[in-house]
């Protein structure tokens, strides 16, 4: 490769949403960037649970993204809590609406690299950063396997696994196992029309249907009564998608297996309904960090950025993810211009790029959130069991016609309601909702 | 005495199921691999680790305790990459790098 490449104005580490946002960001300025990624082809080393969302997309490519490959409009969304035998689910669906799209990861990320190709950024596939080169403290380049590039501003963005950033300093301590959420997923494939008659969805791809289950009261799971886990589904066009997620130190507390969870969820009797005569044709695993607001790395130091994932950038309670990693490596971009423009690569001059984020819904949201996660996993118990088996018995009392007068029903209903429960436990789950709500309220 | 035989028995039982269940789902995976292994181990450290979480964590069973030779085998070629077995390594014994570009899980239906 010729020198010109490896002397640039700005290196992006990693061609996932991040990464390309932000290369994108500074190429438009007519900037030389490089875009280096280890995969082979875009995407391929990449997973997630199914769909991207319209507003931070067009923000990046606007018009271009009537092009998106995508299989499915997903705007039936579902929220259900499985307990042993069935399931209780609030839905809302508005087929008119289309801003989120079911799309695969290898077809999202060619996509959105073959856009940055043609708008100058210099791509560089199969290609692993193995570290930063730093120089006086500052980052000025970095080596892959074989070479190093020089830019006098760095963008990470290259996902959750945190190796790059221990090394530069910016992440004193890894990623705690209770701070991380292990997810699993299989594609499943079943004909196109089979898909559309189980979920009822529209043959031109303008509807799709998206489930977020909780519980964990079923099958050989009833062992455990902690879990904090959450089974996901998405349609695309003749595949479904089914993953579960769960936290990693509840894992390593009870020795548990996250496949072992899957094949559960896959016999419980609603799923299984739901996925039947499907043929398994991939499995993939990732992790997500879940730390958000007080967990994140040093986000810039003298001559680097971090965005996306790599930075704890991630909404895990509602599927957002590339939305973060999008606006916050344009934002990054943008930051690098400012840089390159006055000539300064300093942290001070960095700091813009935390300005800008503090700006944007993405500081907003994790401020937000800050709390939520941790106090739902604190009262997973209540989340994954006892609730769920409180709603199947409350709607076993609406539903089953069995010869005993409704009002007895429900005075005993709620007695064991309040004797079942220590009232510690009722208040904990009192107060954990309430300060979920106030958060939401209140926050930014 | 019989009780705890039969608990564990299950426990047994159910680990092996889920050991096949995963390579068949293993089965379906594109991988390039790579002749040398990513993930090192401190078989020193491992032989003083009681939990030896690692084996069950991973979600593609790539750790599995060798009783005779007090060694865990690495399958690394079955590594999905989540990085989930470093983090829950008490002992730190893992030395985790990525595999060489172009190397390990092609993915292209997630
Ligand atoms: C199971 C699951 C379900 C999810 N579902 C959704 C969803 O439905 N909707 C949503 O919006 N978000 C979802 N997310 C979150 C979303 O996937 C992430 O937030 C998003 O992909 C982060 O983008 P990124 O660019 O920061 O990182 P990534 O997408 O992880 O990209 C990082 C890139 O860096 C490359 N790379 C890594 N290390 C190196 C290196 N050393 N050298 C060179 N290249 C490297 C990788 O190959 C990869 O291409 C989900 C996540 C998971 C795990
Ligand atoms: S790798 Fe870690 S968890 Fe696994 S046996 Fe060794 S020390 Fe224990
Ligand atoms: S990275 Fe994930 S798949 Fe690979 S060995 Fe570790 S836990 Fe297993």
């Amino acid at each position: 490769m010729d020198k010109i490449i490896n002397n640039v104005d700005c290196i992006v580490i990693g061609a996932g949403p991040s990464g390309i946002a932000a290369a994108i960001t500074v190429a438009r300025s007519g900037k030389k960037v490089i875009l280096i990624d280890r995969s082979e082809y875009p995407g391929s080393k990449n997973m997630y649970g199914g769909a991207v969302y319209k507003r931070a997309l067009e923000e990046l490519f606007c018009d271009d993204i009537q092009n998106m490959p995508y299989e499915r409009i997903i705007n039936d969304h579902t929220w259900a809590f499985l307990n042993d035998e069935g399931v209780f689910n609030i839905s809302y669906n508005n087929p008119a609406d289309s801003n989120a799209f079911a799309i695969k990861r290898f077809d999202l990320d060619s996509w959105m690299v073959n856009i940055a190709k043609k708008e100058g950024v210099y791509y560089i596939p199969s290609t692993l950063v193995t570290s930063l080169i730093i120089k006086d403290k500052k980052v000025v380049g970095i080596k892959t396997e074989l070479e190093e590039y020089f830019a006098p501003v760095t963008i990470i963005a290259n996902g959750a696994n945190t190796i790059l950033l221990g090394q530069a300093g910016l992440r004193k301590k890894d990623l705690e196992p209770k701070d991380v959420i292990l997810t699993i997923k299989e594609t499943l494939k079943l004909d196109k029309k089979t898909i559309e008659d189980r979920f009822n969805l529209k043959e031109d791809g303008t509807t799709g249907k998206n489930m977020l289950f909780f519980g964990s009261d079923f099958g050989n799971l009833k062992q455990y009564n902690n879990l904090f886990m959450m089974t996901f589904l998405f349609t695309f066009k003749d595949t479904i998608m089914l993953g579960v997620g769960c936290n990693l130190e509840d894992l390593k507390k009870n020795k548990l297996n996250i496949n072992y969870i899957l094949d559960e969820v896959k016999k419980h009797p609603v799923i299984s309904q739901l996925i039947k005569d499907t043929k398994s044709i991939e499995y993939s695993a990732h992790i997500i960090p879940e730390g958000g607001f007080y967990d994140m790395p040093k986000l810039v130091s003298d001559g680097v950025m971090v965005a996306g994932d790599a930075a704890g950038f991630i909404n895990g309670v509602h599927f957002e993810g590339t939305n973060f990693a999008l606006i916050s490596g344009k934002l990054a971009g943008e930051t690098a211009l400012d840089a390159i423009e006055k000539n300064d690569f300093s942290k001070n001059m960095l700091n813009n790029y935390i300005k800008r984020l503090e700006k944007s819904f993405i500081f907003k949201d994790l401020y937000t959130y800050r709390n939520v996660i941790n106090l739902l996993h604190k009262r997973a118990n209540s989340i994954s069991v006892y609730y769920p088996n409180k709603i199947k018995e409350f709607f076993e009392i609406i539903t089953g016609a069995n010869n005993i007068s409704k009002s007895q029903q429900y005075r005993k209903f709620l007695t064991n309601f309040i004797k079942e429960r220590n009232i510690l436990e009722l208040f904990k789950d009192a107060f954990c909702a309430l300060r979920c709500a106030l958060d939401m309220l209140f926050g930014k | 005495m019989r009780l705890r035989y039969a608990f564990w028995e299950i426990i047994t039982m159910n680990d092996d199921k889920n050991k096949k269940s995963i390579q068949d789902k293993l089965a379906n995976i594109k991988y390039n691999c790579d002749s040398k292994s990513h993930l090192i181990l401190d078989q020193e450290k491992c032989k003083n680790c009681k939990e030896k979480t690692c084996t069950f964590i991973c979600p593609a069973n790539v750790y599995e305790y060798n009783e005779q030779l007090d060694e865990i085998t690495v399958v690394y070629e079955n590594c999905l990459e989540c990085g989930a077995c470093k983090l829950v390594c008490e002992k730190k014994s893992i030395e985790w790098h990525w595999p060489k570009a172009s190397c390990g899980v092609v993915f292209k239906n997630s």
